[in-house]
């Protein structure tokens, strides 16, 4: 039979899956931007290490170069670039939640800001493909 | 026999359950009918003792958020025919500590929205003689989307950053402070910067976004916090700089 208790029991707390960013897209969408960190890091690192085989002369820049040969390295990279586009492509589309642009009485509409961010990217990103690949 | 449809209730007694249980009830299946309804002809006639909170039945008073098919809603907003051919399962709000079948303890929300102090503050009061504190449209509409808050949790179930972390001011407490802080009536912005912009306040927040997908006044909490933290970090640099003049 139940009792009446004066103060009642705290409540049963249901405690949070470790894989609770599994059950559900968005989660997992937020999970898998918030690891695309990992990647950009491990290109900002493999950009040190270029600029240093570059310093060191030709034959350490040769070396860098048979490394990136490596299939192994060749298939991280080829995940890193997914990532850092995924990056890419969410960091924008999420800039206008954070950059609340008042014009005239009224909010700036989203395109207006995530607009001159992808413009910058296709900008940088031909003037990098031209230098690189001019011959 | 008309139509019927199976809703997978929570069930759970603090006195006698350790743990809860789900019970199955078959319900009429009818085109105007809301989850709420389901729940009121299971209280009405089938089971008495079903526990859950609701009130104005349209969406205002933020009383009836539930989980349904795993998603946090607005009970009286959630239409039965959309789950059709069922089962339909509710369960209590996630992230909340259960205190009988579909009933969640809030008070810790509720002792996080007060913390943010969701006030005008004045520096100095005017007297009454001296009128209201006028405001333009153009000012309310800076931040009526955020004053639409019904305080009915739905983010906070939806967030697993409060799910990990109780610690967390969470999205709608956040919000609201930033309703406050953009009133150009409001005079409190510093007050409760420091509380803000602690570690369990915005900077908690990993902006997941779902507590604005779920929100059904479409308040945008994920949007709030971020747009303090812009905020948070301006004056961070503007104190740094100016270590003395910044306040």
């Amino acid at each position: 039979m139940a009792t009446y208790t004066e103060y009642p029991p705290k409540g049963y707390r249901v405690r949070m899956s470790t894989y609770w960013w599994l059950g559900k897209w968005p989660y997992l969408k937020f999970t898998l931007r918030e690891i695309s960190s990992v990647f950009v890091a491990w290109f900002v690192i493999e950009t040190l290490l270029q600029i240093n085989a570059l310093i060191g002369g030709p034959a350490a820049y040769t070396e860098f170069q048979d490394f990136f040969r490596n299939p192994l390295v060749i298939a991280l990279n080829v995940i890193s670039l997914f990532f850092v586009v995924f990056h890419t492509f969410t960091w924008f589309n999420l800039a206008p939640k954070a950059m609340a642009v008042r014009m005239g009485g009224k909010r700036v509409p989203n395109i207006l800001i995530s607009g001159p961010n992808y413009a910058a990217w296709v900008v940088v990103s031909a003037v990098l493909a031209w230098l690189l690949l001019r011959g | 026999m008309a139509e019927q449809i199976a809703v997978e209730v929570t069930r759970f007694s603090p006195e006698r359950d350790k743990t809860p249980s789900i019970q199955s009830f078959d319900v009429p299946l009818r085109k105007e009918w809301v989850v709420l309804d389901a729940l009121n002809y299971i209280k009405d006639k089938v089971d008495g003792s079903l526990s859950f909170r609701w009130s104005c039945r349209m969406g205002v008073c933020g009383s009836c958020g539930m989980m349904v098919n795993g998603e946090p809603k607005l009970t009286c907003a959630t239409f039965l025919t959309d789950y059709a051919p069922g089962p339909v399962r509710i369960e209590p709000l996630k992230n909340f500590p259960v205190m009988r079948d579909l009933i969640v303890e809030i008070n810790d929300f509720l002792g996080k929205l007060s913390k943010v102090k969701p006030w005008i503050i004045r520096q100095k009061e005017k007297p009454v003689t001296e009128g209201e504190y006028l405001q333009t449209p153009e000012q309310l509409d800076t931040y009526k989307q955020f004053s639409m808050c019904i305080n009915c949790l739905l983010c906070y179930a939806a967030c697993p950053v409060y799910g990990l972390d109780p610690m967390f001011s969470g999205p709608a407490a956040l919000a609201l402070a930033q309703r406050y802080n953009m009133d150009s009536r409001d005079e409190g912005k510093e007050e409760r910067m420091d509380i803000l912009s602690q570690h369990d306040g915005i900077w908690g927040c990993t902006f997941v976004g779902e507590c604005t997908q779920v929100c059904p006044k479409h308040v945008d909490p994920a949007g709030a916090i971020q747009q303090y933290k812009l905020t948070a970090t301006q004056e961070w640099f503007k104190s740094f700089i100016m270590p003395k003049g910044a306040k």
